[in-house]
């Protein structure tokens, strides 16, 4: 994994600060064009991973790097899905198996079966699994998908219920199918490792907040500082400025000097503040 | 170790069987839905206790609380059971369709002694509070005018199978949505004392209304607005924002922000000053034991429990929502009530229009027609 990784929040209208903020975002990334733009930016300035949600706008991000591999070789997607608001919004007006079923291709026998009554074998819920997660990933066939990450709300969801072997399912398939890597985005992360541990999935890919002020960091400092010394998973770190609530060097300084975490995903959307955070990554790193 | 039981499980009750069963002073004893699928993919795989009907539920299990998450018009049967067992309830909003029955459930549940409290989670969000205690204090002075926005993206097609679109069982902008608007003005502001001009107005859906907008009444000077739309996808999710105007000065907060603008600022409070004061949520907000899908969903859940571990009232008790109930119910009965028609106090006397008259041709037209 690369230290530094490029997010995708900004261009997505997401911002957990300002709903002002957001939607001027929205305006200004209507267009992937200008997406494409700031990840061409990003590029320049030597980010060679991007991790992006499986939303459904991410598709014109991939073909355009599905056509341009000669100008872009080295450049990686760490997709993260699902994209959970579709589902939501989904569950809303469907109910939550009509979600399912309604995400699961036209053509398929999975559809009749939720319909019907699918059995609770582990190899259906298996099928169930590896058609929703086809049905994510097929954005980025040919493109280098090294890590597949499970989103937060979906993590936490399930490691609230307890159910623990949707981890393995979701691990064992992304490792067969897609010969990638699995990934957890959390808000609880020292609960999480030590479930993934239990069910037998060591030295997990983490991504989850660690900032300087603890926003988000659920279990508190000392349970995240003690996760960081303890050497049991990957980290990589996100919402290391708080969303804004913290200066970048600040911010930088405290998640730079953190013992064991791999990487930082940051977002941007200009060429300064992605050369700036880059520059103060490396610079930190370093020191 | 409360020992708990969740009744029902759409999106909210999967939602709460999470966060509930995260919760280190709760035990998730049993859960029941009528999906029998959904029931045996948890059991199976969480192992928790599953059942299809609720009385058999209450009578079997040895509880202490009862989370109900099922649609709107079967809360007020559920929760009476749950009481009459002697049970504290969560209830999911709107707490039910009819205002006296849910005062009476919060009459009962008061007199047993029992914790209520439904789901209004807005309650529950950091930038909400600090209105509300800048509001107590009166920073931005006496109050004149409120508006209480919330729009989102829920229905967006006219196509739409579940309860949320039918009438008889609850669904509609107004008890589904609106009411967390409602909700918090309450909460901020008090309850109003009327309503006057309500529109409902369908957007997509065939059966119920998609938004739903309404002039309040507190008092003499002090006035309000409600708009609110689901059929917005402009917003990423819900977003729920209250404007408040008061002789001092304006409040504009949604769950990310508040912005505070002081006209004037007679004595020294905290480190606010003349003019605008922002606050986020990054810093407003407490950190939560677990985290799901928003502080707000998990903090009210530990408010729930300490309720009932300390023996404290609920900050949104069955009483606050009965009083939202009674506001959107009123707000239906509003809106069928006749408008001022727009029309001109004299209408013109229709006449028939004068024929033109003959132009009498001057001397001048006369001589030079005669050639």
């Amino acid at each position: 994994m690369d230290r530094i990784l490029f997010g995708d929040n900004q261009f997505f209208g997401v911002n957990h600060m300002s709903e002002e903020k957001a939607r001027a975002q929205a305006m200004r990334f209507q267009d992937t064009g200008a997406v494409i733009e700031v990840l061409d930016d990003a590029y320049a300035e030597g980010i060679r991973t991007f991790m992006c949600t499986t939303h459904e706008r991410i598709s014109e991000v991939c073909d355009y790097f599905r056509a341009n591999r000669d100008k872009y070789p080295d450049f990686k997607f760490y997709p993260c899905m699902p994209y959970a608001h579709k589902y939501a919004n989904a569950a809303a007006e469907l109910g939550v198996l009509g979600a399912i079923r309604s995400f699961l291709p036209e053509e398929n026998a999975f559809r009749a079966l939720l319909k019907g009554g699918l059995s609770l074998a582990r190899k259906d819920i298996e099928g169930l699994a590896n058609l929703l997660i086809d049905s994510e990933m097929k954005m980025f066939a040919g493109l280098p998908t090294p890590v597949v990450f499970l989103q937060n709300v979906a993590t936490d969801f399930l490691l609230g219920l307890g159910f623990d072997e949707a981890f393995r399912i979701f691990a064992d398939c992304v490792r067969t199918r897609y010969g990638a890597e699995p990934g957890f985005i959390s808000m609880n992360a020292p609960v999480l490792v030590q479930r993934l541990q239990r069910s037998g999935l060591e030295n997990p890919i983490i991504c989850t907040n660690i900032n300087k002020i603890g926003f988000r960091m659920s279990g508190g400092m000392a349970a995240y500082e003690a996760l960081m010394a303890s050497g049991r998973c990957r980290l990589i770190a996100m919402s290391v400025f708080a969303s804004g609530a913290l200066p970048p060097q600040e911010a930088l300084e405290y998640v730079c000097s953190r013992p064991r975490v791999n990487s930082i995903v940051f977002g941007a959307s200009s060429r300064r503040n992605i050369a700036q955070t880059s520059r103060l990554i490396k610079q930190l790193t370093a020191a | 170790m409360l020992r708990a039981a969740i009744i029902g499980l759409g999106k909210m009750g999967l939602s709460h069987h999470s966060i509930v069963n995260a919760h280190p002073d709760i035990e998730l004893k049993a859960v029941c839905d009528t999906s029998g699928y959904m029931l045996d993919l948890l059991s199976r795989y969480t192992g928790v206790r599953t059942y299809t009907d609720y009385e058999r539920l209450f009578a079997q299990e040895q509880l202490d609380c009862a989370f109900v998450a099922t649609p709107s018009k079967y809360h007020a049967r559920i929760v009476m059971a749950a009481l009459d067992r002697g049970l504290h309830v969560f209830c999911e909003k709107p707490f039910g369709l009819d205002p006296e029955e849910g005062y009476r459930l919060a009459e009962l549940a008061e007199r047993k002694g029992l914790v209520n409290q439904v789901g209004y989670h807005y309650r529950f969000v950091a930038a909400f509070n600090e209105a509300k205690r800048l509001l107590d204090r009166k920073l931005i002075g006496d109050l004149h005018h409120v508006r209480a926005e919330a729009y989102g993206p829920v229905v967006l097609r006219p196509k739409g199978s579940t309860w949320r679109s039918q009438k008889s069982e609850g669904g509609g902008c107004l008890f589904d949505y609106a009411c967390h608007a409602i909700d918090l003005v309450n909460y901020l502001v008090g309850r109003p004392r009327a309503v006057s001009g309500t529109v409902m107005n369908s957007v997509f859906s065939n059966d119920v209304d998609d938004e739903i907008y309404s002039t309040l009444h507190f008092s003499k000077e002090l006035k309000g607005q409600l708009a609110t739309n689901w059929s917005d996808e402009t917003f990423r999710k819900m977003s729920v924002k209250l404007s408040l105007w008061g002789t001092a000065g304006r409040i504009n907060v949604d769950r990310q922000e508040i912005q505070v603008y002081l006209r004037t600022l007679t004595q020294p409070f905290e480190d606010f000053k003349q003019g605008w004061n922002v606050r986020y949520t990054t810093e407003l907000t407490k950190g939560v034991w677990f985290y799901v899908r928003g502080e707000e969903y998990s903090a009210q859940i530990d408010h729930f429990v300490r309720c009932i571990t300390e023996r404290a009232e609920s900050l949104s008790s069955f009483r606050t929502a009965s009083d939202t109930t009674l506001v959107a119910a009123m707000m239906r009965a509003d809106a069928v009530k006749p408008q001022t028609t727009v029309e001109r106090e004299r209408p013109p006397v229709a006449s028939e229009p004068k024929a033109p008259k003959a132009r009498k041709r001057n001397l001048f037209g006369r001589l030079l027609s005669t050639g």
